[in-house]
């Protein structure tokens, strides 16, 4: 992908006071949070200070574009490059919201019971999100079938009812940084536990159990 | 479900006073019974809901009228609080709020064949000019403009 358009110097993007990232860093961050969101089974930590710098690249992209001639060839350009870097992002927070529509239960236990120095799962605008989704879902079924049973039996436990994402589940991965001794563990009673080395760039399928660790630390990337 | 319980129930008190530990399996027997069917029952409502869910993403705020005819009360009430809570997840977005329904498919180009399937009047683009849509009209519009008429069913893109 082609450099987006930095006709008045937005070369510099101040990622929360940390290192100053160009825009062509920072969308292949925004691509790799939504290649991994989009094939990790569980919902992964949320990236909100990259959605928020990419939104505002986009409205900086959209303002030079309206001061450009109509007509001129570059225009077009650049209007492509909005599109693919706002559906990128729309992507990304679409299936973010999908996750936490499909296992809010077992989200906000783990929200709950989360350390306070640990780093959030959601930003803010999703935790509101799912504590009102969790809310209406209950409220319905409430009013519609469980008011009219018997007493005991007038909750739903929600955790139980409401399966939970699929750890097992195969993914692809390219290694970015070598990694020694993964322990695989075994599947059947007949296999027995062995460790892996795994080199920079090379590309493996694997139970997502396994490797979530890395994927959160951004040792792998999902493919 | 209502006759199963009280069955268990007369059962437990008479277990209870009684001392009949015979009733106790039929009174298992029972209880299981009554899960089931509030498992089936809640399944079936929940599924209800996802489909719901899915017809937001697919219709957009306002639903067909034949569609709203098919859901109970607390199914509009529940689907008007899920377009409350995702609106103000979008509006949240960056400065105005970014639309994620948009953008569902990888843009391709910028300008798109589209010929029209019904009458819908008159359509503005961004640079001004008046686009009458007639039915079996064909327009080379751009492609931001179309994708809601597209999937409400009054466009349709045509891919040569």
């Amino acid at each position: 992908m082609s450099d987006p358009p930095s006709d008045d110097g937005s070369d510099a993007i101040h990622d929360d006071g940390q290192d100053v990232m160009t825009p062509a860093e920072l969308i292949a961050k925004l691509e790799e949070a939504w290649l991994n969101e989009k094939f990790s089974p569980e919902l992964l930590e949320n990236r909100s200070e990259v959605v928020e710098c990419v939104m505002e690249q986009l409205t900086h992209m959209e303002a030079n574009l309206q001061r450009v001639k109509k007509g001129d060839a570059k225009a077009s350009m650049h209007r492509m490059e909005i599109d693919r870097i706002r559906f990128v992002l729309s992507s990304y927070l679409r299936s973010r919201l999908q996750k936490i529509e499909r296992f809010f239960p077992h989200i906000l236990e783990r929200e709950k019971s989360r350390g306070e120095g640990d780093p959030s799962l959601l930003s803010p605008e999703e935790f509101a999100f799912a504590k009102e989704y969790h809310a209406n879902t209950e409220t319905y079924l409430k009013a519609v079938a469980l008011k009219r049973m018997p007493p005991n039996l007038q909750t739903v436990d929600m955790l139980k009812a409401v399966p939970e994402p699929c750890l097992d589940s195969f993914v692809f991965l390219r290694v970015k940084e070598r990694q020694e001794n993964i322990l695989i563990e075994p599947e059947t009673d007949d296999q027995r536990e062995y460790v892996v080395d795994m080199e920079e760039g090379s590309q493996h399928l694997m139970r997502y159990r396994t490797i979530a660790p890395l994927v959160s630390s951004g040792a792998v990337q999902l493919i | 479900m209502e006759s199963l319980y009280e069955q268990n129930q007369s059962d437990v008190n008479e277990a209870k006073s009684d001392g009949r530990a015979e009733l106790i399996p039929s009174i298992k027997l029972r209880h299981c019974c009554l899960l089931r069917n509030q498992r089936c029952v809640a399944a079936y409502l929940y599924d209800r809901l996802l489909r719901i869910r899915a017809l937001r993403w697919e219709y957009g705020s306002v639903l067909p009228a034949n569609v709203r005819f098919h859901m109970c009360a607390e199914e509009l009430q529940w689907f008007s609080q899920y377009k409350k809570s995702l609106a103000s997840f979008m509006r949240s977005l960056g400065a105005d709020g970014l639309d994620i329904t948009q953008d569902m498919k990888p843009p391709k180009s910028l300008y798109i064949e589209v010929r029209c399937l019904k009458d819908h009047g008159e359509f503005e683009i961004d640079d001004g000019t008046v686009i009458l849509l007639k039915k079996n009209s064909q327009h080379f519009l751009p492609r931001w403009k179309c994708e809601q008429l597209i999937r409400q069913g009054v466009l349709e893109h045509v891919m040569s």
